[in-house]
């Protein structure tokens, strides 16, 4: 995901030496502190599926216990469609920029916004509401960590949506141009992320228990 | 290229002026809570760690007191609870940590010859946070709830049933917040040390030090997120039922072991590792010569970085795991001693095959090298299950971690302080006070841990309070109370030096030791912009082997770039440190206090259960966030 921006060059002191000023991808700062802000964000995510097998495997044969249902997957597989294609989106919002169109890259983003918080609202208001019919995160190990993780996720979730907000006003304000466009790029490595741990997370809590 | 020495010298002064102006940070409010300034940061951190160093300096002799006899009744067991909890909560998460991060954040940028660090707002917001969650943890004490389960806290024990009061909401919560502070700045060491070294500093040119920095950030950004987690699970079990440690519900008290000890494994090398740094770093210095192996001892570091991950489960031998568990774990915990003793035998050599100059840097260093040995040693004795499970708990164990810790971490910081701090103030420590405060925390320390190991031996446990006369164990005790306040008064004299020094030290001009490394080219404090020129790096010891080193500027006919043209530092590649880009650097500002201070606000709702302000502080983070973000001017990265 090398972006090549067009340099704006600038002196150093040497006798005819001129480096970029304008630059992105792997060459910026802000790019690798979002590889390694991911980085410890997905130990963390790591550590809570960990977490799950963990408790799952001391609790013996029966998983879910105390009764409760394996979970469905329609609902969950409807969700998972709805956030996995709220990357393409993003994707072409950044293709977009790269080539300078900021009608792309607005349109993107907001398409993507849309998916993911049509995902959020379905995780709050429709997946949550029918499991605590069945169960809450107060009822057993099992509950806690339904809600703990599916929650942690939601949280980055919201993240990433109030990221891409505040990368949809900088781009109304014409802030980017196909040189000058970091904050696009780190928004879109982090939601293609949060994408990406949904995987974890879809098969740890709905794929894992009808092993 | 002709010059003329007359416009030359012009330049050079019309080049300081520019650089003057476009990095002094003017006095007053704003600066002040504002500054992005990586030395004035590096020193915040050095003294507000030194002052946490201090506090659990007296809970620590407070323990002693109650110790120095059998049946004493100095502080009853509530407060010995709360004390011994707090004290390692500080030596580790107040001073060790920020002390380290201090040098690291002072040292990195001028060793790698940079103008700052990479993300300077973040340097400033990690002290900030640090600071409040020092003051987090601190005001515990004045409602009498300081942290009572020790600093690994184990559930159930720590679960509500059995500590009900808000003490451990304070350790869970705090650890969250010292988390935040301790990641970004590891992130930004990492950046830093990848992106921002001078032009010519490949891979094989970087100071050990600055290894063992990254090394250190390395494991903080893959650690840290366990000891969150488990801080998270634990207060929602506290404060919401959940039930991830509660085994009648199908949770497990183990979970909090093992996680809080992929944590804390790490955590130990996380201290250590800087300080194994600070050795490689002194030692050239005071032998002449440059270290020997210094790729065995950059693997070394990696190695036990890496190794490090693997052996958490040496804390829980007698947990009842299954044996062949045990057995992978032992073996990594025999293993991880190799790369540790190959650092070990570097330095030796590096000793051996110079001069060494017996002055008090190098005399901390060899203190360090002579107690890490012997911890090292015990350490190995663990690795071994069923001596481990023997000693389980007793206070072999609390010699061993201080001979580990203490060696590891203290010594190599006070040999800092005498190397490092004539830079930072200008000003050279006096050298015979030196020498005593050495001496004193030498002896005292060894008087106050060495019968420690016995004590475990003949059966004493950690943790108790007070124990019956009779057992054996009264002259030990009282030569451990002993030796403790000897290593407080030796510490004491170097702070009394310390301050006198500030003002009243010899100058010591740029390179008082003639050491090797890139720090010594700047002026002693350096200049808000470290360097005249950016250098151009052709050695490993580039101070030694390229003598137009000389005060902070490197003509451009050797290379040197004055990057005079706004507020900028340069770039460079990872490997092999090509002049890659001109990085324009942040001004001042004050969010990242702001934000700090919301997030202080946070903590105590979260404290008091006050989830109303808890979300409304959560809105003015985001708030602080956005301003910090601003776009104002001439903004680089958008």
């Amino acid at each position: 995901m090398t972006t090549v921006h067009d340099p704006v060059l600038g002196e150093t002191g040497l006798p005819g030496e001129l480096l970029p000023q304008r630059y992105g991808g792997p060459r910026a700062f802000g790019w690798w502190g979002m590889v390694w802000l991911i980085g410890t964000e997905a130990t963390l995510f790591a550590l809570l599926i960990a977490s799950y097998f963990y408790l799952r495997f001391r609790n013996g044969p029966t998983w879910p216990p105390d009764g409760i249902a394996t979970p469905g997957l329609v609902l969950p597989l409807i969700m998972t469609a709805i956030l996995w294609s709220s990357s393409i989106p993003v994707h072409m919002a950044h293709v977009g920029i790269r080539a300078g169109d900021v009608g792309r890259l607005k349109a993107g983003l907001a398409a993507g916004f849309v998916l993911g918080a049509v995902f959020l609202v379905m995780t709050v208001a429709v997946e949550w509401p029918e499991k605590l019919d069945e169960f809450g995160p107060t009822t057993n190990a099992y509950g806690s960590l339904f809600f703990t993780i599916t929650g942690f996720h939601g949280a980055h979730v919201l993240a990433g949506l109030l990221f891409s907000l505040w990368t949809q006003a900088r781009a109304w304000q014409g802030a980017f141009d196909e040189s000058r466009h970091l904050t696009v790029e780190n928004f879109t490595m982090y939601w293609h992320f949060v994408d990406v741990v949904w995987a974890f997370v879809l098969a740890t809590i709905y794929l894992s228990p009808s092993l | 290229m002709t010059t003329t020495a007359g416009p030359e010298v012009t330049a050079t002064v019309s080049t300081v002026e520019r650089l003057e102006a476009m990095w002094e940070e003017p006095p007053g409010l704003g600066s002040w809570l504002g500054t992005v300034d990586h030395k004035r940061i590096g020193l915040r951190y050095f003294y507000t760690g030194m002052a946490f160093f201090v506090a659990g300096g007296v809970e620590s002799l407070l323990i002693r007191t109650q110790l120095a006899g059998p049946d004493l009744d100095v502080l009853g067991p509530e407060g010995f609870n709360q004390l011994f909890s707090m004290h390692g909560i500080t030596m580790m998460f107040l001073f060790a940590m920020p002390v380290l991060s201090g040098f690291g954040n002072y040292f990195v940028p001028l060793m790698i010859g940079a103008r700052d660090m990479a993300f300077p707002r973040l340097n400033a917001f990690g002290y900030w946070v640090l600071l409040a969650a020092g003051i987090f943890l601190y005001s515990s004490f004045l409602v009498g709830r300081a942290p009572n389960d020790g600093w690994f806290n184990y559930v159930p024990l720590s679960g509500e049933a059995f500590t009900p009061g808000i003490n451990i909401d304070y350790y869970a919560v705090g650890l969250i917040f010292l988390g935040i502070s301790s990641t970004g700045g590891a992130i930004n060491f990492i950046v830093t040390i990848l992106k921002l070294r001078a032009p010519g500093m490949i891979v094989s040119r970087i100071p050990i030090f600055v290894w063992g920095e990254l090394a250190m950030a390395l494991q903080i950004v893959f650690a840290l997120p366990a000891l969150t987690l488990v801080s998270v699970l634990l207060i929602l079990d506290r404060k919401f039922d959940f039930h991830f440690f509660d085994a009648d519900a199908g949770g497990d008290p183990l979970l909090w072991q093992h996680l809080f000890w992929v944590f804390g494994h790490p955590e130990v090398y996380i201290v250590a590792l800087p300080g194994f740094g600070i050795a490689s770093a002194i030692i050239p210095t005071w032998v002449r010569r440059p270290i020997v192996g210094y790729t065995y001892i950059v693997i070394g570091e990696l190695s036990v970085a890496l190794i490090g991950f693997g052996v958490w489960v040496h804390h829980m031998f007698t947990v009842g795991l299954p044996n062949i568990t045990l057995g992978f774990i032992s073996l990594a915990s025999f293993v991880v001693a190799i790369p540790s003793s190959i650092q070990v035998f570097a330095w030796l050599a590096t000793l051996v095959a110079g001069r060494p100059v017996l002055r008090t840097p190098l005399l901390f260093v060899l203190g360090f090298i002579f107690i890490f040995v012997i911890g090292g040693v015990t350490g190995v004795m663990f690795a071994a299950i069923p001596f481990d499970q023997a000693v389980h708990d007793s206070y072999f164990v609390v010699a061993h971690l201080h001979y580990v810790l203490v060696g590891s971490a203290v010594f190599p910081i006070f040999a800092a302080i005498y190397h490092w701090g004539p830079k930072m103030t200008g000003r050279l420590l006096d050298e015979r006070w030196g020498k005593v405060s050495f001496w004193l925390m030498f002896v005292g320390f060894n008087l106050a841990f060495f019968p420690q190991h016995l004590l475990g031996l003949f059966g004493m446990p950690r943790r108790i309070y007070t124990y019956d006369k009779g057992l054996g164990w009264d002259a030990y005790n009282l030569a451990s109370t002993l030796g403790a306040f000897m290593l407080a008064v030796g510490i004491l004299v170097t702070i009394v030096n310390w301050y006198r020094s500030r003002t009243r030290g010899a100058p010591a001009g740029n390179d008082p030791w003639r050491g090797e490394t890139l720090e010594w080219y700047a002026s002693s404090p350096p200049a808000h912009y470290n360097f005249v020129t950016i250098p151009t790096v052709r050695a490993r010891e580039p101070m030694w082997d390229q003598p137009e080193l000389v005060d902070g500027a490197q003509s451009p006919e050797d290379g040197g770039r004055p990057l005079t043209d706004g507020h900028v530092t340069l770039s460079t590649s990872m490997l092999d440190a090509r002049p890659q880009a001109i990085v324009h650097m942040p001004h001042a500002s004050v969010w990242p206090f702001l934000l700090s201070a919301a997030l202080l606000v946070l903590a105590f709702a979260v404290l008091l259960d006050n989830w109303a302000l808890a979300v409304a502080t959560v809105v003015a983070s985001v708030g602080a966030l956005m301003g910090w973000y601003w776009p104002r001017g001439r903004t680089q990265e958008t």
